[in-house]
């Protein structure tokens, strides 16, 4: 199941990165200075916009949020995996690393 | 340079990276910082964003593997997973706060760190006492040793354990890198877990530290599109690749060829750092 998020993962960012490099033109961004990201790009909200058109850096945002996605995914597994067995306290211990995943990606700033 | 040509050779580099990172067992996301950096003079904030997009898709995956064999022990990985998740909360808090430089020479001491563990050699010493604290968590596993042994085994000295998985988050999340080699210290030398398990287990908890820390990167700005896309592609299939030539590879030579490169890349950091070339 990791396998199968990884390539949805990879199969967004290509696809991501075909239209980018379809579309660019004049000399590459300079990354030598370090700026941040526009709010666009780092919002869920304007990632989804920008999925929504077509945008190629949004479609490649997307698919790295897919792959962070997937670890956090197969935790979510293992805690209804502990349910199953009625292993109360590695749902407890599993669900503990999924909040703590949670939050980084949802809480903070 | 224009995109096309830089994101071709960033594809090729990272393939390169992740290729030899299979093939020796080191993992390639821990020279795709110095290479960003030294090479092509990316800041290192972009640098580290992309490395760890690229531990997260080799470990994952490559993770699924290992599970499957049986060796690795999810309870264990899942408990120290905890320590693992929030070192790497602070360690991508600490990114923002720390110079350019400083973590450029914490970069180049782990590197040379790293090199050092990759060719030392190694014993295992199981133990089945149990340890009252490993037995309340349920620290404990057996080991297929042959088709019809196996071997059991309790971990030991959880609290040691646990702070040195707090410490390979932290560097984890600061560096951007797998930290699998601090993750196999800990669960190997200090808890005492065979070195097959310990193996397996680091590898599929570095996904999910990785992950940790990645969302946090992501909302401050440090994963670049552009650049991660071409990193994050090539170090995917540079070790898939890898990884299906492994079994016909001779790994101690290719464990010495790269841990030759880290070491260099380790003293390049720390020099590129003291100079503030960085």
């Amino acid at each position: 199941m990791l396998r199968t998020g990884v390539m949805l993962a990879a199969a967004i960012v290509l696809f991501g990165g075909i239209l980018y490099l379809a579309h660019s033109h004049g000399p590459r961004p300079d990354y030598s200075h370090f700026n941040g990201e526009p709010v666009h790009l780092i919002a869920f909200s304007g990632i989804m916009h920008g999925v929504a058109a077509l945008n190629p850096e949004s479609i490649i945002m997307l698919g790295l949020l897919v792959l962070i996605a997937t670890p956090v995914a197969r935790v979510g597994m293992c805690i209804v995996g502990f349910l199953f067995e009625r292993d109360h306290l590695y749902t407890a211990v599993s669900t503990i690393v999924l909040l703590i995943l949670l939050y980084s990606l949802f809480f903070h700033k | 340079m224009n995109a096309l040509d830089f994101s071709l050779i960033l594809l090729v580099s990272s393939l390169a990276a992740g290729l030899l990172g299979a093939l020796s067992g080191l993992g390639g996301g821990v020279v795709i910082v110095p290479l960003l950096t030294i090479l092509f003079h990316v800041d290192i904030h972009y640098a580290i964003g992309a490395s760890l997009v690229s531990v997260i898709a080799t470990s994952s995956g490559a993770a699924a593997a290992y599970v499957r064999e049986g060796f690795s022990n999810i309870r264990v990985g899942m408990f120290l997973e905890i320590a693992t998740t929030l070192g790497a909360l602070v360690g991508a808090w600490l990114t923002t706060r720390v110079p350019t430089h400083a973590i450029g020479i914490i970069f180049g001491l782990v590197l040379l760190y790293s090199a050092y563990t990759a060719l030392k050699q190694h014993q295992d010493i199981i133990t089945q006492r149990p340890d009252p604290l490993a037995m309340r968590l349920r620290l404990k596993g057996t080991l297929p040793t042959g088709p019809d042994t196996h071997e059991d085994y309790v971990a030991q000295r959880v609290p040691a354990g646990f702070s040195l998985m707090s410490l390979a988050g932290i560097l984890s999340g600061l560096l951007g890198i797998g930290s699998g080699a601090v993750k196999v210290i800990a669960m190997d030398q200090a808890m005492r877990l065979p070195f097959k398990v310990s193996t397996t287990t680091s590898n599929f908890m570095i996904g999910v530290t990785a992950a940790a820390s990645a969302g946090l990167y992501l909302r401050s700005g440090y994963l670049a599109p552009a650049l991660a896309m071409p990193v994050m592609l090539g170090v995917l299939v540079g070790s898939l690749i890898g990884s299906r030539l492994l079994v016909r590879v001779h790994v101690r030579t290719l464990k010495i060829v790269f841990a030759v490169i880290i070491v260099v890349l380790g003293i390049e950091m720390i020099v590129s750092s003291l100079r503030g070339a960085l």
